[in-house]
């Protein structure tokens, strides 16, 4: 069913944050048409590997292929081409405050394309109605839920029907059933689109729904990829104590804690 | 070793230097965007990626158009404090119609230029700190980034254009209104008439009087956008952080203002 065609290749990343290595060379591979969960919690590293994997930054070391390109190596020209194969709704939606929902939508389209006003309109108009927002074009951002917002951000991500789709935190700040719906709108997203699709996320419930393959990163290291059966099976402990909600129990180094308090 | 870390001489000088090199990051980070921007205005059209005339005039109406109540009411109370401190002044000599030799240098080579630039840099300079930063807080810098929109040419290069256009417009309003306050006052004071002020204004200007002071609001206009935008950019942490870049951008601004203006002033009269 699953043809394994990578579209999305890292091969060894390994990036900093000032002279603090964050992400320490970073193996991930995922397969066309497959959705693939990053989970971690706080600190894992997956906020900074996402943003990475956008080309928001320049790694240390290591590649980083999308759809066949190298993003740390291709020119400006091409890094602009591969953008506009690639969506990303972001935490908190990131609609540009000063336009309407409508024109949100557009904008890509209207950087982009040549396309006139009004096919530009309908354009928008079907992808709001995609993500349950007919109507709402003419609305401002300020005046919609936050679950609205990121169905509308999802509505931009889209508008130009990107091979890459990318999640960061879907279901944060949702209630449970906004949340849901919007894990649906992934599931039916990726049938009627074929679509790649990664999702950041450390929710346990809605990661297991829709994911096909699950990566789990701690420490800026991947401890594990594969399907969620296999993952839910892992007896690897970090992976149990993400999974149950078990507090992690570092051993103490008695001296280095000393060392740290006293600031030697 | 810790000893020689904590030493007050060696502290300060360190920081001394560590604030010298977020200077000049920062000078070279505004001259990449200044770049960057013209890049864009000349570059972009050829590469079918070109700022928007639009965003263009909407930015010129805001920043310009907008302002020119104040501006007014600014420049005209700057003539009139002019011709009231040049009157009592020149009093002493018995030379009270000169005032308007005085008035008229004094608004268009330096009080037209400077109380208009630092006007647009707390008007204008500030929104713009906020704006972006605001921006930058609420991730839509990166979505326009991910969506392949240049921030630079999306947000700054509009920007730029208008102000380079707007602030030298606004420059030579403010000298007119200016020279109205002066005029007005000195009818009222020593009653000369509007027509023989207006003529011995000509008469005393020159072209080059004038084009100072346009000349000087350009490098205005770029201080303004840069120091702003460039803030904007930079903010880190949330709303405290865009208070912080708006208030700095400021403060900034007219500083830098002012010193370029006494550089330029100083050139520009050599």
């Amino acid at each position: 069913m699953k043809n394994n065609k990578s579209a999305i290749e890292v091969n060894d990343l390994v990036t900093h944050y000032g002279p603090r290595e964050i992400l320490h060379g970073i193996d991930l591979s995922i397969n066309e048409d497959e959705i693939m969960i990053i989970m971690g919690g706080s600190g894992s590293g997956k906020s900074t590997l996402l943003r990475y994997l956008l080309g928001l930054g320049t790694p240390s070391s290591g590649s980083i292929n999308l759809l066949g390109k190298d993003i740390t190596k291709i020119s400006n020209n091409e890094m602009h081409q591969l953008r506009q194969n690639m969506g990303v709704a972001f935490q908190g939606g990131a609609l540009l405050s000063s336009m309407t929902v409508g024109e949100n939508v557009k904008l890509p389209l209207r950087e982009h394309t040549n396309l006139d006003e009004k096919t530009m309109e309908i354009m928008a108009r079907m992808k709001l109605e995609v993500v349950n927002l007919g109507g709402f074009e003419k609305m401002m951002p300020a005046e919609l839920s936050g679950g609205m917002i990121k169905r509308a951000a999802l509505a931009r991500a889209i508008v130009m029907d990107p091979k890459l789709m990318f999640f960061d935190e879907p279901s944060a700040g949702l209630d449970p059933v906004v949340s849901a719906e919007l894990d649906e709108l992934i599931l039916e997203l990726r049938d009627a689109m074929k679509m790649t699709i990664v999702v950041v996320t450390h929710e346990l419930e809605s990661a297991f729904k829709i994911a096909d393959r699950i990566t789990v990163l701690d420490q800026g290291n991947i401890l594990m990829t594969d399907t969620v059966e296999n993952i839910k099976n892992s007896d690897n402990e970090r992976i149990q104590s993400l999974l149950n909600r078990r507090p992690s129990n570092d051993e103490v180094q008695a001296d280095e804690y000393l060392n740290r308090l006293t600031g030697i | 070793m810790p000893e020689a870390d904590n030493h007050p001489v060696i502290n300060s000088l360190e920081l001394v230097g560590h604030s010298t090199i977020k200077l000049i990051e920062e000078a070279g980070y505004c001259f990449t965007l200044l770049f960057e921007s013209l890049f864009w205005i000349l570059v972009g059209p050829f590469i079918k990626r070109p700022v928007r005339i639009s965003s263009i005039f909407s930015q010129m109406m805001t920043m310009g158009v907008a302002a020119c109540p104040i501006v007014f009411v600014l420049s005209f109370s700057i003539g009139v404090m002019l011709a009231i401190q040049m009157i009592y002044n020149l009093r002493t000599f018995g030379a009270e119609s000169q005032v308007v030799v005085g008035v008229a240098f004094s608004v268009t080579r330096e009080f037209g230029p400077l109380i208009t630039g630092i006007l647009i840099a707390g008007r204008t300079g500030s929104s713009l700190a906020a704006k972006i930063g605001t921006m930058q807080v609420n991730q839509e810098i990166d979505a326009l980034r991910v969506m392949g929109i240049n921030p630079v040419r999306y947000l700054v290069a509009p920007t730029l254009f208008a102000m380079i256009v707007m602030l030298p417009v606004l420059t030579f309003f403010s000298d007119l209104a200016g020279l109205l306050g002066g005029a007005i006052y000195t009818n009222i004071e020593i009653g000369l008439s509007f027509d023989a002020y207006l003529d011995r204004t000509l008469t005393a200007l020159a072209v080059a009087d004038v084009m100072q002071g346009i000349f000087k609001s350009i490098i205005f206009a770029l201080i303004i956008t840069l120091v702003g935008v460039s803030n904007g950019f930079s903010v880190t942490g949330g709303a405290e952080g865009v208070g912080k870049a708006t208030t700095r951008s400021v403060v900034l601004s007219i500083s830098y203002i002012v010193i370029a203006d006494m550089i330029f002033t100083y050139f520009l009269n050599l």
